[in-house]
């Protein structure tokens, strides 16, 4: 399901029908995964790159699947540990999947997997000055933000909650506050655990959703797939609506004029 | 000829001196296969495969597409 026509996401000068971007590992089944990813109508499909024995020819059949789905390809950088090691797999996979677009992460912490600012940046601009087109994967840090866009990040994309959590958005304060500040595409990347978490980001005017563990490891990623982009869509929908003020007190929604039996209770 | 020692994706193996990256590709089966290359942490652009000559204690990481978040 996406959503409106006049109402498409732009990320480097490209346009997309879906806010959603979802990951392509953890599935029990290639043919699951092939399934979620046309139930959750997505473009973008984000994967990885890892040694593997010539003898398996896995990765080529791995490839073909999503090559055959239609969807662009995100490669991304998980695991590296330095801008170094970032930079280096970003240009085996530009080679590999014929693609300038990297999904940047650079880890600094291997308890929550929190990525690593300074390691970071520096491989952002590396790569934007080499060409590629940088999506990093950041945490909710304004400032940290603020420099990814000015060293020319068209997008970013700052965490929910750690990967694999299922937490949803830990930091609220910090997200709107991006939202409030940057007007570059901002896309949640991890830690959703529930459609309603999608739907919440989207509310706050968060321009699209990246996931994987969520709908991977449902008891049915179809299914899952399918309501994560039913509540991105809601979502949305309910951002350029604009939701009411929230009140502390109650206010009646009939009217009260014309109310009959008016104050007789108990005569 | 003198053979060399590498570490190919962290496992030990041994080629002749002087051998290049194409032809080490095919010894270990690769050639035909949709992989990416770096060496000692740099990456080699397929199209400099023929002439990379491989050095004693070289570390070769080839990679292949996974499943990704």
């Amino acid at each position: 399901m996406n959503a409106r026509d006049d109402d498409t996401l732009t990320l480097y000068d490209e346009t997309f029908g879906s806010r959603f971007l979802l990951g392509t590992a953890l599935y029990s089944s290639p043919t699951v995964m092939q399934e979620a990813i046309r139930a959750s109508g997505c473009e973008m499909v984000t994967l990885g790159l890892r040694r593997q024995n010539p003898a398996s020819g896995d990765g080529d059949a791995f490839w073909q699947i999503l090559r055959d789905s239609g969807c662009r390809l995100l490669p991304n950088t998980a695991g590296c540990r330095s801008a170094r090691e970032a930079i280096t797999l970003a240009q085996m996979s530009r080679e590999l999947f014929e693609t300038p677009w990297i999904k940047l992460e650079v880890i600094g912490d291997d308890y929550n997997l929190q990525p690593d600012p300074f390691g970071l940046l520096e491989a952002a601009r590396e790569l934007i000055d080499q060409g590629f087109k940088v999506l990093p994967y950041c945490t909710d840090d304004l400032v940290l933000c603020q420099r990814l866009r000015d060293a020319g990040c068209q997008a970013l994309m700052p965490w929910g909650s750690p990967i694999g959590t299922g937490l949803g958005l830990m930091n609220r304060y910090a997200l709107q506050t991006l939202r409030q500040r940057l007007d570059v595409p901002l896309i949640i990347d991890a830690g959703l655990g529930a459609p309603s978490q999608a739907t919440e980001a989207m509310e706050m005017g968060f321009d699209g959703v990246l996931l994987n563990t969520a709908v991977a490891k449902a008891h049915r990623p179809v299914q899952m797939a399918e309501a994560f982009a039913e509540a991105i869509v809601a979502g949305r929908k309910a951002y350029r609506a604009g939701l009411m003020q929230q009140r502390q007190t109650a206010s009646p929604s009939t009217p009260t004029v014309g109310q009959p039996f008016w104050h007789r209770a108990g005569s | 000829m003198n053979q060399i020692t590498l570490h190919l994706n962290d496992q030990t193996t041994r080629l002749y001196a002087g051998t290049p990256l194409a032809e080490a590709l095919q010894a270990w089966h690769y050639a035909d296969r949709r992989v990416a290359v770096a060496v000692n942490g740099e990456f080699v652009p397929r199209s400099a495969y023929a002439e990379r000559i491989l050095h004693d204690n070289d570390r070769i990481d080839i990679v292949a597409p996974v499943g990704g978040g």
